[in-house]
């Protein structure tokens, strides 16, 4: 048994935002009430995409309280291995489909003092449930959003209009930059730094804190990762004795589970650490892509995490 | 079916006992014939017919006598139960959790009615019809955490969640095995369990740790753990230790049988989902040796755990110095026949104890 | 000679480290007794730390003043004791930003109850240096009755509070500042065995 939870709904809004994100409404599909949630915390979707199951991961956008409905939203990404575009083309009004239990991994740390929220394109959308969370209990919250263009600004209005006074927008194409630098410093003891956007942006967030002398445990971040096609290879999976081929545009972990073996996972986006899997001999070159690993087990060729990562050599032999 | 709830006591003339069906359904923590620390878990999603592990929160014959037995706690010694102020929210779902579970597992016993956020509970044993408003402390005449737990048998550890670690942030804690809420609040899960000797060594926390942090919303788990307690004293703190520790030493071959029992925790977990807390309720059942002894299977297999168990944890569980009254007493009901394999009593199958 | 190699022991114990200089937009120091010396050592490392550095030091009775005031702190204070200096070292953190690095040094006592004024501050107590000079003596807390007792250096001792005979822990709590103290003689009162120094 892998994963969280599973809940069926049915897709019960459809609403794209601009040329890049569109939004989706879930309700159960036997009329109950969903879970509450916890603002930051994410749902994985099953798609049937053509005989191939896609799991993805996506944050809870709408309110941690409202359990009629979840919302999420999708960035199209062309260049992807077809998830984002199957949502954007495929998922209709009515469509029934299966999603998790509310998983959460970027989670607010409720004795912050203060929260700042760094936010880079999509990666508004956790923010947008941890902004309604925190207002529900008079929490003390600043947001920076930079976005490419006012066109493609999701949800900006919606933040300005709301929070007039706590909302922050820059727009690239208009050249405004957040001044990092500038506002960490001299914020007040206690507070909490939450990004959330680009790789880019999530190093520049992390080094300019530690720079400035803000504690680890201080510093948020989540990265939407998807896996990234790559070569195709061959992999030994001795517990199971199978030998199976990873394609191009499928991860490891879903060739596995193509195959009948039982990896366990959660976020299926190299953070929290469920599919760490052993690996019993190699002759090659891993691609690590993950966040949970640190740089020693990386380069140990002992571990593994399927989900995102992948491998280029002539052997590799797993303890799965 | 209709619990009979007991008129008892867990101090001064410990008139607590277990009735017949509460002998039968008692947590027997070995499921072989030795012990040692492992990482337990299985999922929390029922179990037997009248097991302990049938309801997400079990109640049984004890309810009402250990509501007194905490109520008196916590009037003598308030500090039993805290909550540092971050964890209010998840005092609120560890609140809506019990109701919703006890009123749907017990409906004859407990009612809860939502119109929004204007709850009404009703706690039919305890005589509580309250009316309040999910979310707003000032409509109930404790904090979340502790009113509920003032109505639900076993200690809570509510547990918060970050930095990949979880930290002991707020709790109700009147029936523990000698250990300090006040003392062990704010630390984490590395640290609260620093005094336990050997596990850490084993990497049993490591992997206890990992398993917890990823226990998910609607996906609860359990495990068993046990220690031994001279008297049914529910209340075995370190703070009273100086008043209760002179207990251990008034045990003697001819009142042992029905004076030690055995302390077993049912540990369960939950995933709060408003908090992204954990809750870790630890409920404790007692038992005395007479009357485990009336199960065959039981009598044989605790001889045998107690006489392999390693010195270090029969020091740490506290029972080193009255292990030998306790063998002398034990190999009487162990004749040398094999047991069945788990914790049930197996009454049907096991042979009868050979004279 | 003012370091000590304390005995490896449980994970609740704290560990003590080496000051070092981090990069910050503030640095409080806070030391008493012999932790200057770890001032002075790390005020060597980084010649630069102290332009934008607060000292508080509590001499009890060591004579470290004058070095410490030469190093040239951008603020200085001398106090008379721990209790004394409470309200001033709960300032520094209410007027500190996000950056501060904060540096302990000396006694458990004193660096136990300044961590924990920066912990309520919300720094987190991994970001918080300590080096550990001078005496040994531990912050006791009674379990029973809750009382603090200072200064402890023997094993078993009496609470100042209840005069229970106590044995000395190495469970410690970081939110009490303070070693567990637990009654030594409650399974046969009376039998207290004679006293001796905790690392003895």
């Amino acid at each position: 048994m892998s994963g969280a939870e599973k809940i069926a709904v049915k897709v019960t809004d459809v609403v794209p935002l601009n040329d890049l994100v569109t939004r989706f409404k879930f309700e159960r599909t036997d009329g109950g009430l969903l879970p509450t949630f916890s603002g930051g915390a994410h749902t994985v979707v099953e798609m049937n995409d053509g005989g191939i199951t896609r799991l993805n991961p996506y944050s809870l956008m709408s309110d941690p309280m409202d359990q009629s409905a979840y919302t999420i939203s999708v960035r199209r990404d062309d260049e992807g291995r077809g998830g984002s575009l199957f949502m954007h083309k495929q998922v209709k009004v009515g469509d029934e489909m299966v999603i998790s239990y509310p998983v959460n991994l970027f989670s607010l740390d409720l004795r912050a003092r203060k929260h700042l929220f760094i936010a880079g394109g999509i990666g508004i959308t956790p923010f947008l449930a941890q902004v309604k969370q925190l207002e529900r209990f008079n929490g003390n919250w600043e947001l920076h959003y930079s976005c490419r263009s006012e066109a493609l600004g999701s949800y900006v209005g919606e933040l300005t209009d709301h929070h007039p006074n706590e909302t922050h927008i820059y727009y690239d194409d208009q050249k405004q930059m957040i001044d990092l630098a500038h506002l960490l410093d001299g914020q007040p003891l206690g507070t909490h730094v939450y990004v959330c956007g680009p790789k880019g942006m999530i190093d520049w967030v992390r080094k300019t804190a530690a720079a400035e002398g803000w504690p680890r445990e201080a510093i948020h971040y989540e990265e939407f990762l998807a896996p990234q096609p790559g070569k195709p290879f061959e992999v030994k999976l001795a517990i199971s004795n199978k030998i199976i081929q990873v394609g191009e545009s499928e991860s490891l972990l879903e060739a596995m589970e193509r195959e009948g073996v039982d990896a366990p996972y959660l976020c299926r986006g190299g953070a929290c650490g469920q599919c760490e899997t052993d690996v019993i001999d190699y002759s090659g070159n891993f691609i690590h892509r993950d966040h949970w690993l640190d740089d020693a087990e990386h380069s140990s060729g002992k571990k593994i995490m399927p989900c995102v990562s992948r491998f280029e050599g002539k052997t590799l032999v797993l303890d799965r | 079916m209709t619990i009979q709830f007991n008129d008892e006591t867990f101090r001064d003339d410990y008139s607590f006992y277990n009735s017949d069906r509460a002998i039968k359904r008692f947590p027997f923590p070995f499921h072989e014939d030795s012990y040692m620390y492992s990482v337990n878990m299985e999922q929390h999603r029922g179990g037997p017919v009248d097991s302990i592990y049938e309801k997400r929160f079990d109640v049984d014959e004890h309810y009402l006598s250990e509501m007194r037995d905490r109520a008196m706690v916590l009037a003598d010694d308030p500090l039993r139960c805290q909550s540092l102020p971050h964890m209010t929210l998840a005092g609120w779902d560890l609140l809506e959790l019990i109701m919703v579970s006890k009123s749907e597992d017990y409906p004859d016993l407990f009612e809860l009615h939502r119109d929004g956020n204007k709850w009404r509970w009703i706690n039919k044993p305890m005589g509580i019809d309250d009316t309040f408003t999910f979310l707003d402390e000032a409509t109930l005449p404790y904090g979340p955490m502790e009113y509920i737990t003032r109505q639900a048998q076993g200690d809570f550890a509510v547990l918060d969640q970050r930095d990949d670690n979880l930290w002991m942030d707020a709790g109700m804690i009147t029936t523990q095995a000698d250990w300090s809420l006040d003392f062990d609040l704010g630390m984490n899960f590395f640290e609260w369990h620093a005094p336990v000797p050997l596990a850490h060594e084993k990497g049993i926390f490591i992997r206890a740790l990992k398993f917890l942090l990823n226990i998910q919303q609607g996906a609860p788990a359990r495990r068993l753990n046990w220690t031994m307690t001279v008297n049914p004293l529910l209340d075995t703190s370190p703070e009273n230790y100086h008043k209760w520790g002179v207990q251990k030493t008034e045990i003697a071959p001819e009142n042992l049988g029905s004076k030690q029992h055995l302390r077993v925790e049912l540990q369960t977990f939950f995933r709060l989902p408003r908090s992204n807390a954990l809750v870790f309720p630890i409920r404790c059942y007692l038992c005395s040796f007479q009357d485990l002894m009336t199960v065959p299977k039981w009598g044989r297999r605790l001889h045998r755990v107690i006489r392999d168990l390693p010195e270090e944890l029969a020091t740490y569980k506290g029972f080193i110095d009255n292990r030998p009254m306790m063998l002398d007493y034990l190999s009487k009901f162990d004749d040398g026949q094999p047991t069945s394999d788990g914790i049930w009593p197996d009454l049907e199958t096991e042979p009868a104890l050979k004279k | 000679m003012s370091k000590f190699d304390f005995p490896t022991s449980i994970l609740s114990r704290p560990v003590y480290g080496t000051l070092e200089p981090r990069p910050g937009a503030a640095h409080l120091f806070i030391a008493d007794a012999h932790g200057a010396e770890a001032i002075l050592d790390v005020a060597g490392v980084d010649t630069s730390l102290m332009a934008k550095a607060h000292v508080i030091y509590l001499p009890n009775g060591e004579g470290y003043g004058d070095a410490l005031r030469a190093l040239k702190p951008a603020k200085y204070y001398e106090g008379p004791s721990y209790p004394a200096s409470v309200q001033r070292i709960r300032k520094a953190f209410a007027d500190a930003k996000m950056g501060l690095q904060v540096y302990l040094a000396g006694t458990e006592g004193l660096i136990g109850q300044a961590q924990n004024e920066a912990m309520q501050a919300g720094i987190p107590h991994t970001a918080i240096q300590t080096e550990h000079r001078g005496s040994t003596a531990r912050r006791m807390q009674c379990v029973h009755c809750k009382g603090i007792t200072e200064n402890v250096e023997t094993d078993p001792f009496v609470c100042a509070h209840c005069g229970l005979n106590l044995f000395v822990r190495d469970h410690y709590s970081r939110r009490l500042a303070a070693y567990q103290g637990v009654c030594i003689d409650a399974e046969d009162p009376g039998n207290v065995p004679a006293a001796k120094g905790i690392y003895e």
